[in-house]
């Protein structure tokens, strides 16, 4: 009985741990993502300004990356109680005060962005329109929650 | 002895009194100087809207698009000093509906209302001084174009002994002047236009120069950085200097300014999302003329402490 409690519980266990450890650091993990989302539009914005050309393909794959890495946020895991202060972060308190504001503008990014890929932009015009979209949540985001430090 | 003493104390007191209240009164604009402005532009009283942010404080909080056109007020400024709340300054009854040209640069550029009192300078009139008499008559006349707003905004909350009014007076003696803040040798025309922006009605350096303890600004570092006056963390360095944003090209600040994105494309955040907002509506030649000038200030490290 206990051989069949521990074998099911195992899976159980190893999920935990996975979790954790894919969890250890929030800080450092939302840090990483936010960089990588700037990385997306930054290949985006020179298209934007007109001093890349446009490249359907090119703004098609970016705006995957983008999608992807927005839907990863995860607010309850990844601004978890306990991570308001530490390492380096310049998250307001607000997004403990305010959570259901702040996981209705995470959703709204979230949105945003995969319309911005669905609409797959085949001119720099539309591109225009989808970057925009999408671009409008970053400032939104970070004037509620986000406090700079240094 | 004692009766001559007391007579001296009563005397020391009454003279310091009638000299607080000589050196405090609110002092206008020579009408002479006001009488020279044209009649108000529309179309360039608009782009000194957008440089001046005035949406940024007497919009509704959280107000965006067309709703920013409507100044009702009634935003909350948390700082040390106390709670400010901006007025309503749409043209309405509970506005600046009533106000005559005189009034409305009066209050810009000597911080005084209608009525004769001291604004406070969370009112930035200390920036609005250094403004052109025309850009004022121009925005006057713009303002009176928007939509009117029937809000009444409360009253500021405010401890001893910043809810004496009076004591502005003293506090302007030392702190309000239109002279510019810096002198730039050989400076070209863009740095000169951008020095009026950022100094004049853009008012950068209320935020991001550090502030002493009665909350004059300590112009040997401008534009250093400084605590934010509103709640938690830091307003940034613009200088040159270490922490600040010397690695910056002229084109990265003026694209920053249009779009709140940083050269490694994180966006700016804060009060700052706000002055986006206001700067992507100037001209582009406005957005360059700001980041000459950032590019030729004095270098200052951080004007904050380290976290």
């Amino acid at each position: 009985m206990k051989r069949l409690i521990a074998f099911a519980a195992a899976p159980l266990l190893a999920i935990a741990v996975f979790s954790a450890a894919a969890n250890a650091d929030p800080i450092a993990d939302r840090q990483a993502l936010m960089k990588d989302q700037g990385k997306a539009v930054g290949s985006l914005a020179p298209i934007a300004k007109g001093e890349k050309p446009f490249d359907a393909a090119a703004v098609l794959a970016a705006l995957n990356k983008l999608n992807e890495d927005a839907q990863k946020i995860d607010p309850a895991a990844m601004f978890p109680a306990g991570t308001e202060t530490g390492g380096d972060t310049t998250a307001s308190p607000k997004i403990w005060e305010d959570n259901a504001g702040f996981v209705a503008a995470v959703n709204k990014y979230k949105a945003d962005t995969a319309a911005a890929l669905a609409s797959k932009p085949q001119d720099l015009d539309s591109f225009k329109v989808a970057f925009g979209q999408v671009t409008q949540n970053c400032g939104a985001c970070h004037q509620a929650f986000r406090i700079k430090k240094n | 002895m004692l009766r001559k003493l007391l007579l001296l104390i009563v005397l020391g007191m009454i003279a310091g009194g009638a000299g607080f209240w000589f050196l405090s009164v609110p002092v206008r604009i020579d009408p002479a100087k006001l009488a020279a402005a044209r009649p108000g532009d529309l179309k360039r009283g608009e782009s000194v809207f957008w440089a001046g942010g005035c949406a940024s404080c007497h919009a509704a909080p959280g107000a965006t698009g067309d709703a920013r056109l409507v100044l009702a007020g009634g935003h909350e400024l948390v700082t040390p000093f106390g709670t400010f709340v901006t007025p309503n300054i749409s043209p309405s009854d509970q506005g600046i509906g009533k106000w005559a040209f005189e009034d409305f640069a009066n209050a810009m550029q000597a911080g005084v209302s209608p009525d004769g009192r001291h604004f406070y300078p969370a009112f930035p009139y200390t920036s609005y001084a250094r403004m052109q008499v025309q850009d004022i008559a121009d925005l006057y006349a713009y303002l009176k174009t928007l939509p009117p707003s029937d809000n009444v905004a409360g009253p500021h909350k405010l401890g001893f002994p910043f809810n004496i009014r009076r004591g502005i007076g003293l506090w302007k003696r030392l702190y309000l002047s239109p002279e510019p803040v810096l002198a730039i040798a050989d400076a070209s025309d863009a740095i000169k236009r951008g020095q009026y922006l950022v100094e004049g009605p853009g008012h950068c350096g209320e935020c991001h120069t550090p502030r002493n303890a009665i909350g004059g600004l300590d112009k040997t570092r401008w534009l250093a950085g400084a605590k934010a006056p509103e709640g938690k963390g830091v307003v940034p360095n613009i200088t040159g200097g270490e922490g600040g944003i010397d690695n910056w090209s002229a084109k990265d600040i003026s694209y920053a300014l249009e779009s709140g994105f940083t050269p490694d494309f994180d966006s700016l955040g804060g009060s700052m999302t706000d002055v986006v907002q206001n700067m992507a509506h100037l001209d582009p030649a406005d957005r360059e003329a700001i980041a000459a000038y950032l590019k030729a200030i004095p270098a200052h490290p951080n004007g904050f402490p380290k976290p």
